[in-house]
C-alpha cells in the first residue's frame, strides 16, 4: 500500500470512530442529560386521562341555606370534529337543534365556534375552550326535549347529551345576588396553560364573584382515570383511578332574606327615581355588620339572572351584559361603581374641622352664596339658613358653612403657595378612611376610590399638562369654547396646585373625590364604632361535605380613624338629627327604630349617551340602631335625584326589613336577626334546593336576560 | 486464473482460526437484536391475536441462514472471489432492474426495493449490490502488476463505472440511504487504494452537488423531500415523517440511564414508533435497555470496526485490504445513518441497522460482509 493510501486509511479510520463517538455523545445527551424532558413527553403520548368533574361546593347564606348548588342537569354538548365532518359543516344539525329548543340558530352556531375563529368584535357567546373537548350547547335542557334528541340520534350526529352537575340557583328567599355569587365557566386556554392553576381541560371553574375568589375550595378534586393507550388509541391498561372528591361548601355572611329585601328596596328606589323624572340608570346597596365587617347583603342594579350562564349565553345576552344602554348589568356597582360622595362626606369634614380646632358647639354662617376668588359657590338650592349650630348645619346639609371653613384652612396652608408642611386637615381626615385604597373585600376586581390631595393633583397635572398647554391644537373642535379655553389656560398655569375651589369642593364631597358604595359603608361603620372599621367580608366559613369547618373567616380590623370621643359623639348626634329634623326627617317620620344617617346629592358632570346632562347621584348612608349601632346601610342610585327621597326611602325599607318594622311598629316575628347576627357557623342544608329544582324541572326556561 | 489456483494450493488453512473478538461482537449484536425484534413486535402481534413470536421465529431463521452464508463465504479464498465478481455484479444489476418492473418489484414506503418471492419472502437486491460493488471495486483497484503502484486514473474510472450502474438503479427506486452508504464505501475504497487525492475530493463534491440538485430539481420524489425536510424541522408535520422522528427521539430519551427493562417499554409496546423491528430498532434498545444497554451496543460496533481495521492492516494484499475498507465503510456509515436518524442527528433515510434490524436480505448481506472480513483474516499472515 502506498504512503497516500496509508494516510487515507488513517483519515478514514479516524472518521469512522468519530462518527461512532458522535452517536455516543448524542446518546448521552438524550438518555442522561435531557432524559426527564423525554420521559414527560413519553407519558403524555402514552396516557389518556378521563376526567370526571367533582361536584362543586355549594354557596350558602349565613343560615346554611343554599344560594348556589350543583344539581344534576341534562346538558347538550356538540362535538366539533363530528360536526365539521358533515357535508354542510353541521349547519343542518345545529339548525335542527335550534328549532327543537326554540332558540336562535345564530346563538347555537356561535356557541360552537372557538373564540379564536371569530373576529374580535364578534366573540360574544363563543366557546372559550378547544375544538377537542365537548362544547356545551344547552345547559339544563328539559327531559322531554333531551329525549327527542336521544331517540332520533341519527338526525343529530355530533350532539351528545349527558347528565352533569350544573350550577343551580334555587333563590329560596327570592334573592338574586348575581354579582356577589359570580358565575362559572369552562377552563380557558390561558388557564390551562397556567401551571399554578393545574386545571383539567374539561373542568368548570369560577369566573367572577365568590365563584372565582373561593374557586380552590369550591372546585373539589376531579376524578381522574388514566389509561395507557397504543398508537391506535386502543386502551392497553388502566394505570390510575382517582375518585372525584366533592368541593367544599362556602357559607357566606349574606342573609338571603335580607339580600332579597335589599334588592327589592334598591329596585324600588330606581323606579321611584324614574317616576320622578330622573334617569336612575343604576344603583347599589350594601348592608354590613359594623363590629365585624361582615357583608350581610350587597346588591347591584341592573342585575341579571345568573342561570343564563348555565343555559348558555345567547349573543344578545352577552351583549346586553356589557351594554351601556342597558346600564352594564355585568358591573358590580357596590365595589366597582365610583361616585362623588357629596354631602355624605361632610361627616369626614366634621373630623377635619374638629382637628383644625373649630368649635363644634359654635354657630356658623350658612349664606346662600360664598365668593371665593372670582368664583361664586352656591349653597344647595341657593338658600340661606342664617347663623346656625354646626349640628343643625349637618342635619339640613348646609354647604356654604363648609366653603368658608375649607377656604380658611386652605389659606392657612399657604393657598396657591402651599407651606412645606401643610396641615391638610381635610385630606388627612379622608386618608384615615383609606378612601384611595380598595377595602380588600373578598370579591375580585374591586376598584379603589380617589382622594384628590396634593400628590394626586401633581400626578394628574403631569399626565395632562401637555393637553392643557396645547389645548387649541389638541382639543376637539366642539370643545373650543371660550369658557373651556379659559379653564385649559388656568390648568396649564397651575393645574398642579390644589386651588381654593378644589379645597372647597373637597369639603362637601364634590370635585374629584370618588368612592365606591362599599367604601362609604366602611366610613359610616367607622363613625358608628368610634373610628374602628373592619375589612368587609362576604365569606363566613368553608365547610366540607360532612359539615366540618375547614376554614373560618374571622373579622379583621382594616383601620382606625382617630378623633376625640367628643367629636364622635357630636358627629353621631348630628347624624341622628339628620333623621329627626334634617333632610331625612320626612322619610323616617314615625319609624319605630332609632337610626342615624346622612343624605347626599352629588352633582355629576358629563352627559348621557343621548346627550342629556347627567342627573345627580342620590346617596343615603346610615347606621342603626342609633344607641347601639349594629348595621350600616348604604344606598346609592346613580342619576337618582335627591338623596332622601330616592335612597333615603330605600334605606328605610332596608332597616324595616332588618328590624322587622311593618307600618310604625316592630313585629318581632319578622326581625331578620332576632338574636343578633349568628355567632356560630350554620349547618348547610341542601335538601331544600334539590326540592326547588325538581319543581322547576320540565319547564322550558327560555332566557329572559336582564332584570329590567 | 492460474494464479488463483496457486493461492489455494499455497495456503491451505485452518478455517477454525477466525478473529474471535469479531465473532464475539457480531454474535453479541445478533443476540441483542433478536431480543429487540421480539420486544418490538410481541405486544403488537398479540394485540391482533396473532402469534407474538412470529417475528422472533423469522428473525432467528434469517440469522441461521445468514451465518451459514457467512461461513460459506469464508470457505473460498477471498482472492478466488475475484473470479465470481462479474457474476455477482451481474446478478445484482439484474435484480435491481427487476425490482423496478411493476408486478415483480413491490413498493413499500414509497420505494420500489423488494422482489417478492413465493412463501412470503422478499429479497432486496440493493443489499446484494453492496457486496458486488465492494468486491468489484477492490478487484479493479487491486489488479496491478506491482503491488506498490498506485491505481491509475483509468482504474479509478473503471471502478466508478462499475459502481455507477447499480447506484443509478438504486437511485431509481429510490433508496437514497443505500445510495449514500454505497457511495461512502466507494469513496473510502478509492481513497485507501492510493488513488490521487483529487478523486476523493472530487467525488465528495459530486456527492454534495448530487444531493443538492436531486432535491432542487425534484428528481427525488416528494416522499424523499418530506423525509429530508422533516429532518430540518421535526415539528412541521406531526402526523408524518416528523412525527416518526420526534417519537423516535422521545422513545430513546425516555429510556434514561437504565431503560424500562426488556419487554417493559410502554412506547415500544404501544408501538408509537413505526417500523420499530426494522429501521427504528434502536428505539427499542433506547427505551428498554437505556443508556447502559445502548452504550454496550455501540461498544460492540466499536469492536467490529476495530477488528475490521486490524484485519485490514494484517492483510497481505491490496485486494483484501480494500474489501475490508469497503465492508467497514458500509457497516460504519449504515450504522451511523440508522442510529443517527433514530436520535435526530441524520435525516430519515430508511436503512436497517446492521446485525440488529429485522430483515432477511440485509441480514444475509451483513453476515456475508463479516464472512469476507473473516476470510481475509483467516488467510493473512
Amino acid at each position: 500500500m502506498s504512503q497516500r493510501g496509508k494516510i487515507n486509511l488513517i483519515i478514514f479510520q479516524t472518521l469512522i470512530f468519530s462518527l461512532l463517538f458522535a452517536l455516543f455523545g448524542r446518546l448521552f445527551y438524550l438518555q442522561v442529560l435531557d432524559s426527564d424532558r423525554y420521559q414527560d413527553a413519553a407519558i403524555s403520548i402514552q396516557s389518556r386521562d378521563i376526567v370526571t368533574p367533582a361536584v362543586r361546593g355549594a354557596i350558602t347564606d349565613i343560615n346554611g341555606s343554599p344560594m348556589v348548588v350543583d344539581l344534576p342537569g341534562l346538558v347538550l354538548f356538540a362535538d366539533r370534529s363530528t360536526l365539521d365532518r358533515q357535508a354542510d359543516k353541521g349547519v343542518s344539525i345545529l339548525s335542527r337543534v335550534a328549532t327543537l329548543f326554540r332558540l336562535e340558530y345564530s346563538d347555537i352556531y356561535q356557541r360552537t365556534r372557538l373564540c379564536g375563529e371569530l373576529p374580535r368584535e364578534n366573540r360574544a357567546g363563543c366557546w372559550n375552550g378547544t375544538r377537542y373537548q365537548p362544547i356545551p350547547l344547552i345547559g339544563n335542557a328539559s327531559q322531554e326535549l333531551a329525549l327527542k334528541v336521544i331517540e332520533n340520534s341519527d338526525s343529530y350526529p355530533g350532539i351528545l347529551i349527558q347528565s352533569v352537575p350544573i350550577r343551580s340557583y334555587p333563590s329560596l328567599a327570592g334573592e338574586n345576588a348575581a354579582h356577589v355569587l359570580g358565575y362559572v365557566g369552562a377552563v380557558t386556554d390561558e388557564d390551562s396553560l397556567n401551571p399554578e392553576k393545574n386545571y383539567y381541560r374539561s373542568e368548570i371553574v369560577g369566573k367572577s364573584g365568590l365563584e372565582v375568589k373561593y374557586n380552590d375550595y369550591l372546585r373539589g378534586t376531579p376524578g381522574v382515570r388514566t389509561f395507557l393507550v397504543n398508537r391506535k388509541e386502543i386502551v392497553t391498561k388502566e394505570s390510575k383511578n382517582i375518585q372525584a372528591i366533592a368541593g367544599n361548601n362556602l357559607i357566606t355572611n349574606i342573609d338571603s332574606k335580607l339580600q332579597a329585601a335589599v334588592e327589592n328596596a334598591l329596585e324600588s328606589a330606581i323606579f321611584r327615581a324614574r317616576s320622578s323624572g330622573y334617569r336612575g340608570d343604576s344603583g347599589a346597596a350594601v348592608v354590613m355588620e359594623i363590629k365585624t365587617g361582615r357583608v350581610l347583603a350587597m346588591a347591584s342594579y341592573p342585575t341579571y339572572d345568573p342561570e343564563i350562564w348555565q343555559r348558555g349565553l345567547t349573543v344578545k345576552q352577552a351583549k346586553d351584559l356589557f351594554s351601556e344602554a342597558k346600564g352594564v348589568p355585568a358591573l358590580s356597582r357596590p365595589i366597582q361603581g365610583l361616585f362623588a360622595p357629596a354631602s355624605t362626606f361632610k361627616s369626614v369634614s366634621v373630623l377635619a374641622a374638629a382637628k383644625a380646632g373649630y368649635l363644634l358647639t359654635a354657630r356658623y354662617d350658612c349664606p346662600a352664596t360664598v365668593e371665593i376668588g372670582t368664583r361664586t359657590f352656591k349653597n344647595f338650592d341657593s338658600k340661606a339658613a342664617g347663623r346656625i349650630p354646626l349640628d343643625l348645619g349637618i342635619a339640613i346639609s348646609c354647604d356654604s358653612l363648609w366653603y368658608q371653613i375649607a377656604y380658611d384652612e386652605w389659606v392657612r396652608d399657604g393657598g396657591l403657595k402651599p407651606k412645606s408642611n401643610p396641615n391638610d386637615h381635610f385630606f388627612n381626615a379622608a386618608k384615615a378612611f383609606n378612601i384611595d385604597k380598595i377595602t380588600g373585600i373578598d370579591l375580585p376586581s374591586e376598584l379603589k376610590g380617589r382622594l384628590p390631595d396634593r400628590q394626586w393633583k401633581q400626578n394628574w397635572y403631569d399626565q395632562n399638562k401637555n393637553f392643557f398647554c396645547n389645548y387649541k391644537e389638541r382639543a376637539k373642535k366642539e370643545d373650543l369654547t371660550p369658557y373651556l379655553i379659559e379653564i385649559a389656560r388656568e390648568n396649564c398655569l397651575d393645574g398642579n396646585k390644589v386651588r381654593a375651589g378644589d379645597a372647597v369642593n373637597f369639603s362637601i364631597g364634590q370635585g374629584d373625590t370618588l368612592v365606591t358604595p362599599l367604601r362609604l359603608a366602611e366610613i359610616y361603620a367607622a363613625i358608628a364604632n368610634n373610628g374602628l372599621y373592619y375589612k368587609p367580608q362576604v365569606a363566613r366559613a368553608i365547610v366540607d361535605v360532612d359539615g366540618k369547618v375547614i376554614k373560618e373567616f374571622k373579622p379583621e380590623v382594616a383601620g382606625k380613624a382617630e378623633a376625640e370621643e367628643s367629636t364622635w359623639d357630636f358627629l353621631r348626634r348630628s347624624l341622628r338629627m339628620v333623621v329627626t329634623q334634617g333632610t331625612a326627617a320626612g322619610v323616617f317620620a314615625g319609624f319605630p327604630v332609632e337610626v342615624s344617617g346622612k343624605t347626599g346629592t352629588a352633582q355629576v358632570f358629563g352627559r348621557n349617551p343621548n346627550g342629556s346632562a347627567k342627573d345627580d347621584t342620590s346617596w343615603f348612608a346610615a347606621y342603626g340602631p342609633t344607641k347601639d349601632p349594629q348595621f350600616v346601610v348604604v344606598m346609592m342610585v346613580s342619576q337618582g335625584g335627591f338623596g332622601a327621597s330616592t335612597s333615603g326611602v330605600a334605606a328605610r325599607d332596608v332597616f324595616a326589613a332588618l328590624f322587622g318594622v311593618s307600618g310604625n311598629r316592630v313585629d318581632p316575628e319578622r326581625v331578620i336577626f332576632p338574636n343578633g347576627v349568628p355567632k356560630t357557623i350554620a349547618k348547610v342544608d341542601l335538601t331544600k334546593a334539590a326540592k326547588e329544582s325538581s319543581n322547576k324541572q320540565g319547564k322550558i326556561r327560555v332566557g329572559s336576560v336582564v332584570v329590567e | 486464473m492460474s494464479q488463483s489456483i496457486k493461492y489455494r494450493a499455497d495456503r491451505r488453512l485452518n478455517l477454525g482460526k477466525f478473529d474471535n473478538i469479531l465473532n464475539f461482537a457480531v454474535i453479541g449484536l445478533l443476540a441483542i437484536g433478536t431480543l429487540l425484534v421480539y420486544a418490538g413486535t410481541r405486544e403488537w402481534f398479540r394485540s391482533y391475536g396473532l402469534d407474538p413470536e412470529y417475528y422472533l421465529k423469522r428473525h432467528s431463521i434469517n440469522i441461521v441462514i445468514g451465518v451459514l452464508l457467512a461461513y460459506g463465504t469464508t470457505l473460498i479464498d477471498y482472492r478466488l472471489l475475484r473470479a465470481y465478481t462479474p457474476i455477482i455484479w451481474l446478478a445484482a444489476v439484474v435484480g435491481l432492474v427487476l425490482v423496478l418492473i411493476p408486478g415483480i418489484g413491490s413498493e413499500i414506503n414509497g420505494a420500489r426495493a423488494w422482489i417478492a418471492l413465493p412463501g412470503g419472502f422478499q429479497i432486496q437486491p440493493a443489499e446484494l449490490a453492496k457486496i458486488s460493488i465492494i468486491v468489484g471495486i477492490a478487484m479493479i483497484l487491486a489488479d496491478r502488476d506491482q503491488t506498490d503502484q498506485d491505481p491509475s486514473d483509468l482504474d479509478v474510472l473503471k471502478a466508478l463505472a462499475i459502481s455507477a450502474v447499480p447506484i443509478l438503479l438504486i437511485i431509481a427506486q429510490p433508496d437514497l440511504g443505500t445510495v449514500l452508504i454505497i457511495s461512502a464505501a466507494v469513496v473510502a475504497m478509492i481513497g485507501a487504494s492510493g488513488a490521487r487525492a483529487i478523486w476523493v475530493v472530487g467525488l465528495l463534491l459530486l456527492a454534495v452537488l448530487g444531493v443538492f440538485t436531486a432535491v432542487q430539481t425534484g428528481a427525488v420524489n416528494e416522499y424523499q423531500v418530506a423525509r429530508l425536510q422533516s429532518f430540518v424541522d421535526p415539528n412541521a408535520d406531526p402526523q408524518s415523517t416528523g412525527y416518526q422522528l420526534r417519537q423516535s427521539r422521545i422513545t430513546i430519551g425516555s429510556g434514561g440511564l437504565f431503560g424500562k427493562g426488556l419487554f417493559e417499554g410502554p412506547q415500544t409496546n404501544g408501538r408509537f414508533v413505526p417500523e420499530q423491528q426494522t429501521d427504528f430498532i434502536f428505539t427499542v434498545a433506547g427505551e428498554e435497555l437505556g443508556f447502559v444497554g445502548c452504550s454496550l451496543i455501540l461498544f460492540l460496533y466499536f469492536l467490529i470496526f476495530l477488528r475490521g481495521f486490524a484485519i485490514c492492516k494484517r492483510s497481505s494484499d491490496l485486494f483484501g485490504r480494500l474489501v475490508c475498507i469497503g465492508v467497514i465503510a458500509w457497516f460504519g456509515f449504515q450504522t451511523f445513518e440508522n442510529i443517527g436518524m433514530a436520535m435526530g442527528l441524520m435525516p430519515m433515510t430508511g436503512v436497517p441497522l446492521p446485525f440488529l434490524s429485522y430483515g432477511g436480505s440485509s441480514m444475509f448481506a451483513n453476515l456475508i460482509g463479516i464472512g469476507l472480513l473473516q476470510n481475509v483474516y483467516a488467510r493473512s499472515r
